[in-house]
């Protein structure tokens, strides 16, 4: 898989906590939230919010953000002085890959951190972002050691 | 003029821009404008038939305007517009 080039996102120990914690509080229905940092060459992924999964039926497959919980994401990146820097979601029981599904509906310029959650917790985590093609673009992932 | 707020994700076409003005009467006007300035919004906001894309929602104020007129809401002085993508998707139809 193709890395897209100086696209690497840093993801705090906290931030990593939250939507991993999601993930398995959620399973086996899909978790889905926000996070936020600041958009440099890196991406630095401060803090993560859980949002409800708002999909009508099950959601065991997809996930669905309301409006009201996005517009709440901007206007709290902007009160926090932070970037939105994208979505997070988790794949139960499938790997960390965007599915046609998500890529279809992706937005440029976010990432997309997808979490592969199993009955045994958190087996991958891995981030996308959409090419100038529309066709996503595995990033270097790195999480931040506990000071 | 009416004041449109752009989302994160399209900042990167509109020069950083979070909010964009114009003298659009109607919603359909107003996002005319916009994609006229920053071209490269059209084709994540608009579908080949100029349409907007079924993933992308617009709100007048605190209203979805499928709740109101469509892209025919009136707007003005004062009103604010968001532009509001839809966050979707999943596990299913999964394809590498």
């Amino acid at each position: 898989m193709k890395q897209p080039e100086d696209k690497a996102v840093v993801v705090h120990p906290a931030a990593m906590e939250v939507m991993g914690e999601d993930a398995r509080r959620t399973f086996p229905d899909e978790c889905c939230g926000f996070f936020f940092g600041h958009a440099g060459a890196e991406r630095e992924v401060i803090l993560a919010r859980p949002v409800e999964n708002h999909k009508d039926g099950d959601k065991r497959r997809r996930f669905e953000i309301s409006p009201a919980d996005y517009m709440r994401a901007e206007r709290f990146a902007v009160e926090q002085g932070l970037d939105l820097l994208g979505v997070y979601h988790s794949h139960p029981l499938h790997p960390a890959i965007p599915s046609e599904h998500d890529r279809a509906v992706a937005m440029p310029w976010f990432s997309y951190i997808i979490l592969s959650v199993h009955t045994d917790g958190v087996r991958e985590v891995r981030s996308w972002r959409l090419d100038v093609d529309r066709r996503f673009q595995e990033e270097a992932l790195r999480t931040l050691t506990s000071a | 003029m009416a004041k449109l707020i752009i989302p994160t994700p399209l900042r990167k076409f509109t020069g950083d821009q979070s909010t964009f003005e114009g003298r659009g009467a109607t919603v359909a006007a107003l996002i005319d404008e916009l994609v006229e300035r920053h071209q490269g919004v059209r084709e994540h906001l608009l579908d080949a038939d100029g349409r907007l894309r079924s993933f992308v929602r617009v709100y007048v104020g605190e209203d979805d305007i499928q709740a109101l007129q469509g892209t025919e809401t009136p707007v003005g002085e004062g009103t604010t517009v968001s532009i509001i993508p839809a966050i979707a998707g999943g596990t299913e139809h999964s394809t590498p």
